[in-house]
């Protein structure tokens, strides 16, 4: 052999091992997952970049919301709504506790299910989020400027709240509907089993101010004693109306599973909730004795206020006859959605074997023709075909929930058998479906239930995670998964963790939120009857065994850092006031022993901890927020002595006079 | 030989299929505008970097302003700044109107940010602290107010 073979055989070698090397490297590798190439490429948000969505995801029984980036599924904060946040105070503090007062007293959890962000014209306008609380009837209303809940309002008459907070188009009403019916009225003490004589539903139209975002129930609207499970409102033609999904119209009150599962179809009811809230203006609805909670929180004082309402307007549409209509839908339907052009209603029956899709036109020809096939406790039954505008056959197993795209496309979630399918609305013609992992609930597209959807994103919240992470023990986050829907195929891109149990979420352009992002609390402008504005305001206050310390907090110290005076029985308010004036530097507090929890002071804002010492002696406090260099030194300490001690109140900081050597000498 | 070598190189460049993405220029300041901050500094060392280009003191002082700059001293500035020349957690506010241009004065307290970043007067101070000064939103209005208290502090009339 020359040397020009070899050459060519040692290059031959090279090549081979380059190229081998090159696409062992680039197979997809890890969970049995088809990956396909370019999906790390769409999701990577380089340091220091930002996401293109904000992602508002219910946190079901952890009680919160949490706020995700979408495409990178970074988790950018959890929003405590109904359950407490000991991670800041958030219903242990005495200036926010009152967000969590019912009717029945302090409650500090609850299930949040769903969230809706507030819309103009039937499309996200950035304001407000709301979300249900499903297990003790609660809607909250979350200021997307603050991030922060600023409004709680009670559904009284209502068994638990799961229909709701789904909105009209111009967030004119915000509804709740009951998820399990129950006796009202005086007699609430009956048997179970007189379920279909006594229990009954009701569905809450809370009025939302249009400027402040503040919410008051305008009326309800009484029902039959069914379980209400989603709903959507109409847009475009079918504006007035509201539609509910039913399930349990068996009216079973035991072994539902089985019981509730009778029917081939259960309904859709529709509401035309314009002409009940005319009927509300004409006096025709009954005054209902009902007690229930309304908070709000004053972003001046950074306090919650509540308050107990006493009554509330109810309508009975079986004697109004003209505002309810059943629509049969198979089978136990979960999701019921418009799509944007307010056209065509959507069952997903969980238990069908095809989607049904209703046509607004066909449905508001059924009412004028009559074409009903009965009643149903005294409100018309509409023909199903009368109203039908097709069937999406053989879409898959437990349809549940349905979004949409801009393109005219729906895709709607398949619980049993784990995948989302793609059809077209109008030809209803299965256009393509992909996997989920595993067992995916609700889905979310960006705009997806507006007139407006942005498209270019499904997410799919799975109930069941199993083996997508590394395992951490028997409890695992929940899984949700991110798709890109701009082609004609759906593609996944993305596995990411969320905390709680994800329900429902709504995504919207960061451009629409970031820049009205609040930074500061101005210190002008707190309100707080406890603020001291400026180290010189500090003091601390004895009011018989009532101690109030107003306190300042500034890198890197806590003015008063030394208090004595405080005896055993006391109840020690600390007023903590953050003085700094810049973006992301809270102060935090604590203090041993302290029963309730941490509490976070955003800049310019003042909170409130109380605290009751247990034993003689003394006690340090420090800032919990890492804040400067000398954020360890932030600290101080309480002296407490016994009970009838006559040590005087004394109180400052820096002041050093040292009594052991005073004594010394 | 020198050929095959290049190309073998060439191809194991290729083979790495997941390259890091190259860095967005956009992110980082870029030389020339870290030269142009420092230059502007070192030709105006005294003014400082911010709007505050030039301030016409008044004499005698303007009383509104200092009862106003007292109010927003006590409430944002009095929690580090003695009114004496001592040092607590920044430097004492005693003979500051005598030591520093107004405008650097003004700038330091309305432009805090850029300043420690880029003022050599005033990373002389984080060092000498090291404690960054926080930026307490203040207008330059308000600025100009706490200004015209430090003169009164100083003792001007």
């Amino acid at each position: 052999m020359n040397m020009k073979t070899n050459i060519r055989i040692l290059f031959g070698l090279i090549v081979f091992v380059a190229l081998s090397t090159f696409l062992y490297n680039c197979k997809p590798k890890g969970p049995k997952a088809a990956v396909e190439g370019g999906a790390a490429e769409k999701v990577y948000v380089a340091p220091g970049k930002y996401d293109e969505f904000y992602n508002f995801v219910s946190g079901g029984f952890n009680g919160q919301m949490s706020v995700y980036g979408l495409p990178s599924g970074r988790l950018l904060k959890i929003i405590p709504v109904f359950s407490v946040f000991p991670e800041n105070g958030y219903g242990y503090t005495e200036e926010t506790k009152d967000m969590l007062k019912t009717s029945r007293g302090y409650i500090p959890w609850d299930d949040l299910h769903h969230v809706e962000l507030s819309e103009t014209d039937g499309v996200h306008d950035g304001r407000w989020a709301f979300a249900n609380g499903n297990n003790t009837p609660r809607v909250a209303r979350i200021n997307l400027k603050t991030f922060r809940t600023d409004e709680i309002i009670e559904l009284p008459n209502s068994g638990g709240n799961h229909s709701s907070p789904f909105i009209t188009e111009n967030t004119e009403y915000v509804i709740a509907g009951t998820r399990f019916s129950i006796p009202m009225g005086d007699n609430r003490d009956v048997p179970i089993s007189s379920f279909k004589k006594n229990f009954k539903g009701t569905v809450s139209f809370i009025k939302v101010d249009p400027q402040s975002g503040r919410m008051s129930i305008d009326f309800q609207l009484r029902t039959p004693g069914f379980n209400f499970d989603l709903s959507h409102s109409g847009k475009g033609p079918s504006h007035d109306w509201f539609f509910f999904s039913c399930y349990n119209t068996e009216q079973a009150y035991t072994l539902l599973e089985v019981n509730a599962s009778q029917k081939d179809k259960d309904y859709i009811m529709a509401v035309n909730w314009k002409k009940c809230a005319e009927y509300v203006k004409q006096g025709k609805g009954i005054k209902v004795k009902s007690n229930y909670t309304h908070n709000t929180f004053d972003e001046k004082s950074s306090t919650a206020t509540s308050t107990l309402e006493k009554e509330v307007i109810q309508l009975d549409p079986a004697e109004l006859k003209d505002v309810v209509y059943f629509i049969p839908c198979p089978k136990s339907p979960h999701g019921c959605d418009v799509d944007p052009t307010g056209e065509y209603i959507v069952g997903s029956g969980k238990l069908a074997a095809l989607i049904p899709v209703f046509s607004f036109t066909k449905f508001q020809k059924a009412i004028a023709d009559k074409a009903f096939e009965g009643e149903f406790a005294g409100m018309p039954v509409i023909k199903y075909e009368a109203a039908l505008h097709g069937e999406v056959k053989r879409p898959g197993l437990g349809p549940l929930h349905t979004e949409f795209d801009e393109k005219g496309n729906a895709y709607t979630s398949m619980f049993i058998s784990s995948e989302i399918v793609k059809w077209n609305v109008k030809t209803l013609e299965v256009l393509d479906r992909v996997p989920t992992y595993y067992s995916i609930g609700h889905l979310s597209i960006p705009g997806g239930d507006t007139k407006k959807p942005w498209g270019k994103y499904v997410v799919a919240y799975n109930k069941i995670t199993k083996d997508r992470y590394l395992p951490t023990g028997p409890e695992l986050a929940q899984s949700a998964q991110l798709y890109d829907i701009s082609g004609d195929k759906m593609q996944l891109l993305l596995d990411f963790p969320t905390v709680g149990e994800p329900h429902y979420a709504q995504s919207i352009p960061a451009n629409m939120i970031a820049p009205n992002s609040m930074k500061i609390y101005k210190i002008e402008e707190n309100t707080n009857p406890y603020v001291s504005k400026g180290e010189g305001k500090t003091k601390v206050e004895r009011k018989g065994n009532q101690v109030h310390v107003y306190m300042t907090a500034i890198r890197s110290h806590l003015t008063p850092d030394n208090i004595e005076g405080i005896r055993m029985g006391d109840e020690v308010y600390f007023h903590l006031t953050n003085l700094e004036q810049d973006w992301d530097v809270p102060h935090g507090f604590a203090i041993r022993g302290a029963a309730n929890a941490e509490m976070l002071v955003l800049p310019g804002e003042t909170q409130t901890l109380k605290w009751k010492p247990t034993e003689v002696g003394i006690v340090p406090f420090y800032c919990t927020d890492f804040c400067s260099a000398l954020h360890q030194e932030m600290s101080g300490y309480v002296r407490v002595s016994p009970v009838g001690s006559n040590v005087p109140i004394k109180f400052g900081t820096g002041v050093v006079e040292d009594t052991d050597t005073k004594e010394a000498h | 030989m020198n050929k095959i070598i290049v190309f073998f190189f060439s191809i194991s460049v290729f083979s790495a299929c997941a390259p890091d993405k190259p860095k967005n220029a956009e992110e980082f300041p870029t030389p020339e505008q870290q030269k142009t901050a420092l230059k502007e500094a070192i030709t105006n060392p005294t003014k400082g970097l911010g709007a505050v280009k030039n301030v016409t003191l008044h004499h005698p002082i303007e009383q509104d302003r200092v009862t106003r700059g007292l109010a927003i001293y006590e409430m944002k500035c009095s929690a580090c700044h003695k009114l004496t020349d001592q040092r607590i957690v920044g430097p004492g506010w005693q003979g500051v109107t005598k030591k520093r241009a107004p405008e650097w004065i003004m700038n330091m307290i309305t432009n805090t940010d850029v300043m420690l970043e880029k003022d050599p007067e005033a990373q002389k101070l984080l060092e000498l602290c090291l404690m960054r000064m926080p930026n307490q939103n203040m207008a330059i209005g308000d600025a100009r107010d706490v200004l015209e208290f430090m003169r009164k502090n100083d003792g001007e009339k």
